[in-house]
C-alpha cells in the first residue's frame, strides 16, 4: 500500500504529517510507504497512490487523483489521523 | 534534541516581537533566517508568496505557523528561525488563529531537514514546551528546551 502525505511545498506539513502516518500505521500495525510530497509533484506521480492525505485548504487541488483523498485537520493530531485512517482502512 | 539547536543559527530566536500583520511576522521569522545566514534576503517574499498561494494552512496548530518556501537557489543552508509575538496575529486560519509562534523554515533539498523536523514534530506534539516557549524572554530559555 502506498499513502502519500500531501502539502503546498513538500517540505513542511506534509513531512510533519507522514512523520505522524507512520506512528499511527505503526500502531495499526499497517505496512504502508508513506512519502511526502508538494500538490504539483502529487499531481504528476501520485497516481500510484492508494491513499492521499492533506489539509483540507488543499485537498480540493487533488480531486482527480484516483487514490482516496483524506483530509487532516489537525496534522498534530494522532487521534484524528488514527480514527480517519482506520476507517479508510476498515480497522 | 541536537538538530533543532543547530538549526537555529545565532540571530534565528526573535522573542516577544510585535507584528502589524502575517506579512510582517513572516518577515520577521524570514529575517532570522537572514541574519543567521541560512537564506538570501529575497526568501521572505518568497515565504510569503508562498501563502499568498496556497492559503494559510501553514498555521498547523492552534497558533503555531510553518512558514517556508520551496528549496531553491535563497536556500544558502537548511536552517530554522523562531519568533514569538506578544500580540496574537491572525492568519486567516479558520482552525488556528490566532497565531504567536511562528517558525520559518529553510530547506535545501527534500532530505537534509528530516531529523530537524522530526525534533520539531516532538515539540510541537508537547504542550508543556510549547508554553514554555511562549514565556521565554531569553534565548537560553529556549535552547534549554533542546538540551
Amino acid at each position: 500500500m502506498k499513502i502519500i502525505a500531501v502539502c503546498g511545498m513538500g517540505i513542511g506539513t506534509s513531512v510533519l504529517l507522514k512523520m505522524n502516518i507512520e506512528k499511527v500505521l505503526d500502531l495499526l500495525e499497517v505496512k504502508a510507504e508513506v512519502q511526502a510530497a508538494d500538490v504539483t509533484s502529487a499531481k504528476r506521480d501520485g497516481h500510484s497512490a492508494d491513499i492521499i492525505m492533506t489539509t483540507p485548504e488543499l485537498a480540493f487541488h487533488l480531486e482527480n487523483m484516483p487514490g482516496q483523498i483524506v483530509p487532516i485537520e489537525h496534522v498534530f493530531d494522532l487521534t484524528e489521523i488514527r480514527q480517519k485512517l482506520s476507517s479508510v482502512l476498515g480497522k | 534534541m541536537a538538530a533543532l539547536n543547530l538549526a537555529l543559527g545565532p540571530g534565528s530566536v526573535l522573542l516577544n516581537q510585535t507584528a502589524t500583520s502575517w506579512q510582517h511576522a513572516v518577515e520577521l521569522a524570514g529575517s532570522g533566517l537572514i541574519s543567521s545566514s541560512r537564506v538570501l534576503p529575497e526568501y521572505s517574499q518568497a515565504m510569503i508568496a508562498a501563502v499568498e498561494e496556497l492559503g494559510p494552512y501553514m498555521v498547523i496548530a492552534p497558533g503555531i505557523a510553518l512558514a517556508h518556501a520551496r528549496p531553491s537557489e535563497l536556500v544558502l543552508e537548511t536552517g530554522l528561525a523562531l519568533v514569538t509575538l506578544t500580540q496574537a496575529i491572525e492568519f486567516g486560519s479558520e482552525r488556528f488563529d490566532p497565531v504567536r509562534i511562528v517558525f520559518a523554515i529553510a530547506a535545501k533539498d527534500h532530505e537534509s531537514h528530516i531529523d530537524l523536523m522530526a525534533e520539531l514534530s516532538e515539540l510541537l506534539l508537547d504542550e508543556e514546551s510549547i508554553t514554555i516557549l511562549l514565556s521565554s524572554s531569553e534565548e537560553s530559555q529556549v535552547r534549554s528546551l533542546f538540551s
